[in-house]
């Protein structure tokens, strides 16, 4: 195993305790497309691009922008009344 | 020659009350099962009484030291507890792990005659450059097809659980769902023009080319459905539904799991009774090559597809 992947290793473990302990849940979606972003470079260095390909698509795509969609319908995404503007427009 | 039956007659037939049921011109329970006007709940006194009792309860426990005191011993107890039972959990994991056989040993129970068959012969077998691909669809083709059906039944239970079938209800939550971003916004719009063409044309390579770089249906649909569901956000469902709308959605959906079925059931047949079958698999390195695999990748990317933009839509608006 190289430092490369070690180091890897160690912001996988780092981001999937934080999605835990996070309070807001919107941090805690965001930390977990992190998660599957290095999961797919991961994949990618245990040489399997097409579970590479996927996880990107599936993982760090799809399955937040779910989550985001949840959350608003649970109306759980914050909005601050003091500011002017807008809350941002989620994005892939 | 028979003879025309008089209306009066025609309705007191079984066949007639079948067709009225079945377009739903008469409800059957009108008239026939007893309706009540719901009337507005009384709560009676000792009701009232007895709550009162019961929250002055309440505000007397959470005083009460004593328990307090319990109750903070018990959640001390529970939360070690609960760290206790992790770590046990994790060193019974990690010994079983350590049990396992080193990676890469020749000896180990994977390397097998199955293995070594799929390596070995899988080009001449399937046609196909990329192996894994080669393996799930057709060596392995029946577990793929249950996979597709998995996903076929998720989306039926979301749109069972989410589906708005009222046109105007659907409008207002649409609107509702919008209330608070901008619905024209211009640098979504923009990254989206210019990334949406390319997103549909990485799936759509993805998925053609299947059987010789890696990927293959699954992969290629969900980066097609990704950039559907970009498309939506920028642009809203009104102009999406221009050239993807239910009907659109409903005859590729269904084409897909049909031609699979059909292809899979075909090759399966002439596999298990050892029947010489007809699908050509070509010169390996070719586009059109490979026999049943272009197709069915294909198939299972529609499929993909289809779901992920009807996961996202039913859950922003209840409706394709």
């Amino acid at each position: 195993m190289t430092t490369f992947q070690c180091i890897l290793m160690g912001f996988l473990i780092v981001c999937a305790i934080s999605v835990s302990f996070s309070r807001n849940l919107l941090n805690s979606i965001l930390i977990y497309m992190s998660y599957s972003l290095i999961m797919s470079i991961l994949w990618v260095c245990l040489e399997s691009p097409d579970l590479a390909i996927t996880e990107a698509a599936v993982g760090a795509g799809v399955t937040s922008v779910l989550f985001f969609a949840t959350l608003k319908k649970i109306q759980a995404i914050r909005i601050e009344k003091d500011k002017t503007e807008k809350e941002e427009p989620e994005n892939e | 020659m028979s003879k025309l039956k008089p209306r009066e007659e025609y309705e007191k037939t079984h066949a007639f009350r079948f067709f009225r049921w079945l377009s739903g011109s008469k409800d059957p329970y009108v008239g026939e099962v007893e309706m009540q006007v719901q009337q507005t709940p009384v709560v009676p006194e000792e009701t009232i009484i007895e709550r009162m009792r019961e929250s002055e309860m309440i505000r007397v426990r959470i005083y009460d030291k004593e328990l307090n005191k319990t109750t903070r011993t018990f959640h001390k107890i529970y939360v070690t507890t609960a760290i206790l039972f992790c770590c046990v959990l994790v060193a019974v994991l990690l010994m079983t792990v350590s049990y396992l056989p080193p990676s890469g040993d020749p000896s180990n129970p994977v390397n097998n005659v199955v293995s070594e068959r799929y390596i070995e012969q899988g080009l001449q077998e399937t046609g196909a450059l990329n192996i894994v691909s080669g393996m799930i669809l057709t060596y392995r083709a029946f577990d793929t097809f249950g996979e597709t059906n998995v996903l076929f039944i998720a989306t039926c239970c979301v749109m069972i659980l989410l589906m708005v079938d009222d046109a105007i209800l659907r409008k207002q939550e649409d609107i509702n769902d919008r209330r608070f971003e901008p619905k024209n916004d211009a640098i979504l719009q923009g990254t989206a023009f210019v990334l949406c063409p390319i997103i549909f044309i990485f799936g759509i390579y993805i998925i053609l080319n299947g059987h010789l770089s890696p990927g293959g249906g699954f992969s290629g649909g969900a980066i097609m459905g990704a950039g559907l569901i970009l498309y939506v956000s920028a642009f809203g469902f009104k102009k999406t539904q221009r050239f993807f709308n239910e009907h659109i959605y409903k005859i590729a959906k269904i084409t897909a799991l049909c031609m699979y079925g059909l292809i899979g059931t075909y090759f399966y047949m002439t596999g298990a009774n050892e029947i010489e079958n007809h699908i050509p698999l070509g010169i390996p390195g070719h586009i059109l090559s490979s026999g049943i695999i272009l197709p069915i990748n294909i198939c299972v990317g529609l499929e993909v597809a289809c779901t992920m933009y009807a996961f996202y839509a039913l859950f922003r608006r209840g409706g394709l």
